[in-house]
Formats: structure tokens, C-alpha cells, sequence
């Protein structure tokens, strides 16, 4: 943790939401920890690099004049570090509203190659660090009936493509594991928001091949997410847009899909 | 022992605090709670029946440690009027056993759900503060387990420096396991309540003021919507206890059917659901109509007899009625002022809230006597309890008010208790505890508790 000073106390006149984003260093994470600031949320930043962490910590702190973020180094493949840490947050923080499960990695491995090592580290990012942290938390809130759950997966999850076997499947997986935890909590009072961006201007991006149509910066992202989540929704695509181009791709039959090339 | 994720609320529905509940029943749980929380790197509070209006009972992301099931009363002298009780017991079950046997608990809040161990935390007081001090005057002797694993027992004489300071100290020393306290011989059932109209503050304070050496109990209701020349205004109940001629038959009138208040109204229709009628009135307009009309039937000065059982829990007469808020629940702000300040402070206090459009709701006055507990809220002079309905409207503009309150009260040379406030910082704790209480209280803090285990949402908004 950062050596930043503990967090005001809640009280009644001033309530705080708490929220904890898992890979906030940068892109999407690091746009919505400081829009999440901006709207009095007190943030848990946990992410791999401690000196991105707490170059963004220190500059929301300063931001807004006041401890609202407080910093984790942890990498999301390390499993069992997560149930101690899970509950030192909670504790630091005073309590828990919201949970951002924002890691993920994206390693294309080319049109006509296989790698394994990298599909093998997007399924243990995207996938098993997303039931290591929302397993946990997904009690937490079922017990306090009360909670909100964001978890960023992807366009790329709607249909198996030729580009990234492994990221689509990863993607696909988190989807499913995301509604199968909607359908568990929502009777607990739990809310369970499925985000699924088109291209952002990230450094994830970076990574993709060929055009990228309808990217947006992250803050449009953060933004969009922010309105969803406080409208306690279900599932939101960022841009909108890309609601309609998945629907029209996911209809395309796979006697055509096959022979496309993207 | 096991621990569940729970969501917990103050009394006021006003803050959520989700932490690990753990049930205890028998002393020996609370050291392995101080072990489990010392491996797992928690903290832990005792928690009662939480019926504090903030966040003493409450600790978010730690363990909230349930004393309600440490609930015996373990031993009952009749003749002596001592009663020693295990600190989950309620005000309720106390008074229920040891009325009928003609005794009566010497100190009592507004409510009788309230938990000994809860009542001695915060040294309650009752309407008889200024005649009996707070409760724990009455205190012969407790035992606690402090998170050293040590168990002390404190009377008066015995370790008398930890004594002074548990009473009052927020549960942040140590868990009380066993508390002595002396009752207050009766001679009858009833009371003799006597009610009279008072007209603006300064006669609202100096009747008061005037009348407390001739009653057992007083206590003021006040129209805090009111202004102008009746600001202030509202009525006074004056009771005492009867002599032991006054009763013809006292075994009659002590018969605990004739204590307990009726959960029904007109026998039929149950008042736990009275709240839901409430809420549309819990406005400005609708309590100005509810204040008026009670204060033009209090113009008729009355005399009569009650059950200790009516005249004390006030605030039981309607379960749930704090439900009648909102969604953004309720909070008090509760001021103990000097006597000869409190009409120039509460005359600021009351317009302030007017120029706000934000006037408390209920109003109540009593008259208090300094004790000598170390965190102690008393004062030689008056109490005003105010109520407000919180709402995400209006939280921006209560808080900058209750912090105008706030800088009132201390140049008043006033104090605040840690039941009821829910806003007061710790600067202004500082102010009015003084720095040597200060010290005092977190000296004995390393000493009983040297790593930190007993902490409370209130402890670090206040000490933290």
C-alpha cells in the first residue's frame, strides 16, 4: 500500500462509496479510477507496476485535494494472494460497494501461428484472475446483500474469430462467468454490469492488427461505464455502436464467417 | 465461532457498514476473537443492540463482535437491589426483573432495547441526569477482557483510573463480561407526572432550570419549528417517584402487566406499522401541523399518574418509527450547554435552522450535572436533542449547518455525546474533551489494547 493517510470516515452527511478497481494503472482502469474519484468514490488502485500505481494515485490524491485512492501492487495470476488481500482492502477501505475487474492481457499470436504460452496467459489474466477476485467478492456481496460487480470483457467475446483464438475464447469465458454471476446475485440485491468495449485508444490496442474503426479515447469509455453503472444496468457496449455491429456479425452464418478474414 | 460478511446499519439507518459478524456467547470467545483478529490483521468492535443514532457499534471491514447473546442476568438480590448481569442484557429484561420485586434501574435511556454493556460504553444518562448522574454512578464493580487476553475487575477503588474510563469509553479498552449494578428502591408503579406548557426558550430553560430540584425526572419537548417570539416554546414534564403512602396497593400497581406498554393501538391495529402512516408527515409543512397541535394541547397544565414503563421508553411506543425517515434515514444532533449560555446559543442554533429551511423535527430538553468519567459528554446545564431527516437533497447543506452548530456549541464552551453525533470531528472532540483527556484516554488505550485490535468507525473518526 501506498504510505498515503487513511481515508476520511464515512459519515452520514458525508457517505463515501468504496470501490476496489483490479488493474487500474492505465487505459480504461486508470480513466475510470479518476472519473470514480471525481464522483466521491474511495478507490483500492490495484495493478502489477507500483510506479504507474502510484503516479496515479498520487495524482488523483492531489486532484481532489484529499486521500480517495490507495494503492496495491498485485498481480492477478497470484491466485492466493487474493483472499488476504481482498479482506485488508475491505478493512482499509471501511467497507465495499463496488468491485472493477478491469486485467486483462491480449497477446495476438498472427494469422498462422499458435502460441500457447500466450493463450495460456490471457485465459489465466481474463478468466481464473476474474473468479480468483469476483469469486470472493461475489460472497461478500451475496452476505451483505448489497454490492455492485463491473467486469470489463470485450467485443471479441461474441464470436470466434481467425485473429485471437485465445483472447476470443477468454473473452467468451468471461462473459458467461460474468451472467452466471448476475443470475446468482441479482436476487441478493447485487448488481452484476457487463462491459464489452470496441477498440479503445489504449495500449492494448497497440497490440491489434489491421484497422481499428469507432475507437474511442478511455475517458469516453470511463464515462459510459459510469452511467451504466449508475443506472445499474446490465450489460453496455463502448462505443454504443458496436451493439448493432456485434448483433449484425453474431447473425452472420458460419458458412460466411469462415471465409472472411478478419 | 464463525464469522459471516454482514451488512450493519446505526440505529438512524443513516450508514451501511458491511463487516464480519461473529456471535458470542460465552466469555471465553471474546479472547479468540482478539486471536483470530490479531492472525487475520483485523479489527474488532463489540457491538450491542445497535441502537446508536452513529457509528459507535460499527466497524467497516473489520469484525462487529454480537454481545446479545451474553444475555444473563446472573445474580439478584432482592433485598439489596444489587444485580449483576452479563453485558448483552437489555435495559428491558433488567427493569422486567427487578420491578416487581419494587426496584427500578437508576439510570435508563429513552429506549429499553438498549444493551447494559452498550449503556455503560457511553455512560448513558436519563431524564434524571441532573439528580443521579449517568450510569455509571451506578456502577458497584464490572469485569472486562482486554485485548491482551488480561481480565480486570474495576470498582470505584479498585483500578479506578480504568474504571472512570472504560464507563464512557466507547468500547475501545476493553469488553465488559459482567457488570454489578445497584437499583433504586419504588414503593409504588406509577409515577406522579406533572405537564405544563412553556412558551419561548427563555422560559422553556428556566422552568427547567426552576423546577428540576422538585422532580425525580424532567424533561422538555420543544416545538423547534416555532420562531419568532414563541421560539423555543413547547412543554415540560416534571415527574416523581411516589412516597410509600401514596400507593394503596403497590403490589398491585408493580405487576408487570401493568408496565408493559401495549405493542397494539385501540387493541387491534399494531403499531410496528405505524411508521409507514408516519412517513408522509416527516416534511416541513406536516410536522409544523403535527408541532402546532401538540403544542396547543399541552396549554392545558395537567397532572397525572403513569407506569415507569410509559413514562421512561418513550421512544418504544412506536417501533420502528425512525423508519418513518426515509430512505436516508435519520440522524441527531445533540448539544450540552452550560446553563448560562444555552439560551443566547440555542436561540443561534434554532434560527440557523430556520434561515436553512431545515428545523428539526423533535426537539427535547433535559437538565444536566457534570460527573467524573473521563470521556464524559455532561455539563452543568442542558441537553437539546434534535432530529433531522436526511435526504440527498439536503446532506450538503445539514452538513455545513451541523458544522456551524458545532463552532456554537464550543464557543458555548458546550460537549457533545458520542451516542447520538454523528458529524462532530475530531477537532472539535479535541476542543471540548480537552488534550489532557486526550492523552489520558489513549495512554490507557496502549496499555489495555497495545495492538490496536478494538477499533470502531466512531474511534477513528474521533481518536483515529
Amino acid at each position: 500500500m501506498s504510505d498515503s493517510p487513511k481515508p476520511a470516515q464515512a459519515t452520514p452527511l458525508n457517505p463515501r462509496r468504496r470501490g476496489i478497481i483490479v488493474g487500474a494503472s492505465d487505459g480504461i482502469g486508470a480513466a475510470l479510477a479518476r472519473k470514480l474519484a471525481k464522483e466521491g468514490y474511495t478507490l483500492a488502485l490495484v495493478a502489477r507496476s507500483k510506479d504507474k500505481l502510484n503516479a496515479l494515485s498520487t495524482e488523483i490524491n492531489s486532484s481532489v485535494n484529499d486521500t480517495r485512492t490507495l494503492a496495491y501492487v498485485h498481480d492477478v495470476s497470484n491466485y492466493a494472494e487474493v483472499p488476504a488481500l481482498l479482506s485488508k482492502i475491505v478493512a482499509d477501505l471501511g467497507g465495499l460497494d463496488l468491485v472493477v475487474f478491469m486485467a486483462g492481457v491480449n497477446f495476438p499470436p498472427g494469422l498462422n501461428n499458435y502460441n500457447f504460452e500466450g493463450d495460456r496467459q490471457m485465459i489465466e489474466v481474463n478468466v481464473i484472475g476474474a473468479m480468483a477476485w469476483l469469486n470472493p467478492v461475489s460472497e461478500m456481496f451475496q452476505n451483505a446483500k448489497a454490492g455492485q460487480i463491473v467486469g470489463i470483457s470485450s467485443v471479441a467475446g461474441d464470436r470466434g474469430r481467425i485473429g485471437n483464438p485465445g483472447y476470443n475464447t477468454s473473452k467468451a469465458a468471461l462473459t458467461t462467468y460474468l451472467e452466471a454471476l448476475r443470475n446468482r446475485l441479482t436476487r441478493h440485491g447485487v448488481n452484476v454490469l457487463t462491459v464489452k468495449p470496441g477498440f479503445v485508444k489504449t495500449e492494448m490496442m497497440k497490440a491489434a492488427q489491421g484497422s481499428t474503426p469507432f475507437a474511442i479515447e478511455p475517458e469516453k469509455a470511463a464515462d459510459d461505464i459510469y452511467k451504466a453503472m449508475s443506472k445499474r444496468k446490465q450489460l453496455i457496449y463502448t462505443a454504443s455502436i458496436w451493439r448493432w455491429i456485434m448483433l449484425v456479425i453474431q447473425y452472420i452464418p458460419s458458412v460466411i464467417f469462415r471465409r472472411m478474414s478478419f | 465461532m464463525q464469522k459471516k460478511f454482514t451488512q450493519l446499519e446505526n440505529f438512524g439507518h443513516s450508514l451501511r457498514a458491511p463487516s464480519y459478524l461473529i456471535k458470542t456467547n460465552i466469555p471465553e470467545e471474546i479472547s479468540e476473537t482478539f486471536h483470530l483478529a490479531k492472525k487475520i490483521g483485523l479489527t474488532v468492535t463489540a457491538r450491542g443492540a445497535g441502537r446508536s443514532y452513529n457509528d459507535a457499534s460499527l466497524n467497516g471491514g473489520g469484525i462487529a463482535l454480537d454481545m446479545r447473546g451474553m444475555n444473563a442476568i446472573t445474580r439478584w438480590n432482592k433485598s439489596t437491589g444489587e444485580v449483576t448481569a452479563q453485558p448483552g442484557v437489555t435495559l428491558e429484561q433488567l427493569w422486567q426483573k427487578v420491578e416487581p420485586d419494587g426496584w427500578w434501574p437508576p439510570v435508563v435511556s429513552g429506549t429499553m432495547k438498549t444493551t447494559l454493556g452498550g449503556c455503560l460504553s457511553t455512560n448513558i444518562h436519563g431524564k434524571n441526569n441532573f439528580k443521579m448522574g449517568p450510569i455509571g454512578e451506578h456502577v458497584l464493580e464490572f469485569t472486562s477482557v482486554l485485548p491482551t487476553g488480561a481480565e480486570v475487575t474495576c470498582s470505584p477503588k479498585k483500578n479506578a483510573d480504568l474504571f472512570y474510563a472504560m464507563i464512557s469509553g466507547l468500547g475501545m479498552l476493553g469488553i465488559f463480561t459482567s457488570i454489578t449494578l445497584q437499583m433504586k428502591r419504588i414503593h409504588s408503579g406509577l409515577m406522579t407526572v406533572n405537564a405544563w406548557p412553556v412558551q419561548n426558550l427563555h422560559g422553556h430553560i428556566t422552568s427547567l432550570l426552576d423546577n428540576a430540584p422538585n422532580y425525580d425526572y424532567i424533561v422538555g419537548w420543544m416545538d423547534a419549528i416555532a420562531g419568532g417570539k414563541t421560539l423555543g416554546r413547547g412543554q415540560i414534564h416534571g415527574a416523581r417517584y411516589l412516597h410509600e403512602s401514596e400507593d394503596q396497593n403497590p403490589q398491585e400497581t408493580m405487576k408487570l402487566e401493568k408496565q408493559i406498554v401495549s405493542s397494539y393501538m385501540f387493541g387491534v391495529f399494531p403499531k410496528s406499522m405505524m411508521h409507514y402512516f408516519m412517513s408522509p408527515f416527516v416534511n416541513n409543512t406536516g410536522w409544523r401541523v403535527i408541532n402546532t397541535g401538540k403544542y396547543a394541547a399541552s396549554l392545558r397544565k395537567h397532572i397525572f399518574r403513569q407506569s415507569h414503563g410509559a413514562f421512561h421508553f418513550l421512544l418504544d411506543y412506536v417501533p420502528n418509527w425512525e423508519r418513518a425517515s426515509g430512505r436516508g434515514g435519520l440522524i441527531q444532533y445533540q448539544s450540552f450547554v452550560p446553563k448560562e449560555t444555552a439560551e443566547a446559543a440555542w436561540t443561534e442554533i434554532i434560527k440557523l435552522s430556520h434561515k436553512n429551511r431545515l428545523p428539526s423535527y423533535l426537539g427535547v430538553t433535559k437538565r444536566h450535572r457534570p460527573d467524573k468519567f473521563l470521556l464524559t459528554h455532561a455539563v452543568d446545564g442542558f441537553s437539546l436533542a434534535m432530529d433531522f431527516k436526511v435526504t440527498d437533497r439536503n446532506r450538503a447543506t445539514l452538513s455545513r449547518m451541523l458544522q456551524d452548530f458545532d463552532r456554537i456549541v464550543l464557543a458555548a464552551g458546550g460537549r457533545f455525546y458520542f451516542a447520538k453525533n454523528s458529524e462532530t470531528s475530531a477537532e472539535t472532540a479535541r476542543t471540548f474533551l480537552g488534550a489532557e483527556a486526550i492523552a489520558r484516554f489513549k495512554q490507557l488505550k496502549k496499555r489495555c489494547d497495545p495492538h490496536h485490535l478494538l477499533e470502531s468507525d466512531l474511534y477513528r473518526r474521533i481518536f483515529g
